[in-house]
């Protein structure tokens, strides 16, 4: 990480809307530009825009360009059918994640990585390391695009005035180029809000133009400027994890309650196979800690890192944890030793620094939208 | 961001009212602090008896992403608590100076330093 925070394609123009600005992971992005709570209820109820050019994009060509990210990552990448898009996981050969990610399939032979912006030099070299002797190509793409987001139920009819593509036949989870607002741009079906939404990846040169686009075709519709600050509360009542709280090298995807996402079926080996193999027989066999909801109570805020308590006893952790908009009360994701973490669970607090507050546990995710 | 002229200003970003008759000022925390915070989702505010001391904490704002600690910009005894932030804590967003403040106090003593309007806009500039 630099000492001089990087600036994406649209920061001239957070500032000018007044954008409170945050560095994250060693860019400078907007925190908020009003009142985060609002930026949150709209999203949930109209539209929200989102500058995310932090994010790592890096391009994987070549005729075996499936076989390595096979081979690479847990999941089944080949299966991945052109024009779709998958959510996936790159492991230590302990086990550990490395980083949660978004597979595109662009081509036969062309994929387009999504890696969290604090990970992404990591997942590169990582790849890169993992490609020798596959006749394949890693490429640094983070300088390539910039990345927009528009989240929300009117987030398809505003899209739909500024292209031609064919929105209605874009599944969640897929992503095919077109043109939005006269600008070249792979458009997804994807985000992380909990909400019907897409992803635009764009060339940088093409950011301003196309943010000024949306927010005018957006205008009628109640579509604000979002910032980094809704967007954690959004996932995190959608329950979706983030890197660095809920998934660490620490854990495997099977500590996560994320196994679904280890492929062992696929043909060949991967990095982390045996380890994985054996996390999920543990987790099978002796339930280590569970990741669960925890709704509070009261109107005390549990924070990452505060401890999950029952019976005087610290039985968790909590990882990430908020005001939830949507629900009026704070919630949290916390790992709960397994005898504590069946929803309905009585007697488990947070430890509000000192002060052990009611919590009850829940399955998640918190919101689920209407479809 | 105005701050107003008749109130003065603790480098922790309280504000204090002029004392009433009885010897008792009212204490909030500036725009200044409550845009720095976010949007606030909890106050604990000091009860009605308690003594306060200046410069020390004397309750907790919790916003989205963090929780902050309140402090007393004199010492003195609580009087009152504002109710309407118990119940509403995004008053503190919305009219910080107004609506927004948090409780009154008898004073006993206050700090020499506390600042005008145009010293702390000057704190803040900087």
């Amino acid at each position: 990480m630099t000492d001089t925070p990087r600036r994406t394609a649209l920061d001239a123009l957070h500032r000018e809307l007044g954008a409170t600005m945050t560095d994250f992971a060693g860019w400078d992005m907007p925190l908020r530009y009003g009142s985060e709570r609002d930026e949150h209820v709209a999203v949930r109820t109209r539209a929200g825009l989102f500058d995310l050019s932090h994010m790592g994009e890096i391009t994987v060509t070549g005729p075996q360009a499936a076989a390595l990210l096979d081979f690479a990552l847990v999941g089944n990448i080949g299966s991945v059918a052109v024009g779709r898009a998958r959510y996936t996981m790159i492991c230590r050969e302990d086990g550990g994640i490395l980083d949660d990610l978004i597979v595109y399939r662009l081509a036969d032979a062309e994929y387009m990585v999504v890696a969290n912006a604090s990970n992404a030099q990591t997942v590169l070299d990582a790849l890169t390391e993992r490609a020798a002797g596959f006749d394949a190509a890693v490429r640094d793409d983070r300088d390539a695009y910039a990345l927009l987001a528009v989240q929300g139920p009117a987030s398809p009819a505003i899209l739909k005035s500024l292209t031609d593509a064919d929105l209605d036949g874009l599944k969640y989870y897929a992503g095919l180029p077109g043109t939005v607002a006269g600008v070249p741009a792979l458009i997804a079906r994807t985000g992380y809000t909990g909400e019907d939404g897409f992803e635009l990846f764009v060339a940088p040169g093409d950011a301003v133009k196309l943010w000024q686009a949306l927010t005018e075709a957006g205008a009628d519709a109640g579509l604000v400027p979002c910032g980094l600050s809704c967007r954690d509360t959004l996932r995190l009542e959608a329950g979706m994890p983030l890197y660095g709280h809920e998934l660490t090298t620490a854990t495997t995807p099977f500590d996560a309650g994320l196994g679904r996402v280890v492929k062992f079926e696929k043909e060949g080996d991967f990095v982390g196979r045996a380890a994985l193999q054996a996390a999920a027989e543990r987790a099978e066999a002796q339930p280590p800690r569970k990741l669960v909801g925890l709704v509070a109570e009261g109107r005390r805020v549990p924070r990452a890192g505060f401890s999950v308590v029952a019976g005087g006893e610290v039985v968790g952790e909590v990882t990430s944890g908020a005001p939830s908009p949507t629900l009026g009360k704070p919630i949290a994701i916390a790992y709960v030793d397994a005898a504590h973490a069946a929803p309905g669970t009585q007697g488990v607090g947070v430890d509000i620094r000192g002060s052990h507050e009611p919590y009850e546990v829940v399955a998640l995710p918190f919101y689920k939208r209407q479809r | 961001m105005s701050n107003p002229q008749q109130l003065r200003y603790s480098k922790e970003h309280e504000w204090l009212s002029a004392v009433d008759a009885d010897g008792v000022a009212t204490v909030g925390i500036t725009e200044f602090a409550a845009n720095a915070l976010g949007d606030v989702v909890y106050a604990q505010l000091p009860a009605v008896g308690d003594t306060v001391t200046a410069g020390e904490t004397c309750g907790e704002l919790e916003s989205t992403k963090s929780v902050s600690d309140l402090y007393s910009p004199v010492t003195g005894e609580v009087t009152e608590a504002n109710q309407d932030v118990a119940n509403d804590p995004s008053l503190v967003n919305s009219a910080p100076f107004e609506g927004g403040w948090l409780f009154k106090v008898k004073i006993t003593d206050e700090p020499a330093d506390l600042l005008s309007a145009a010293e702390y806009d000057g704190f803040t500039a900087g």
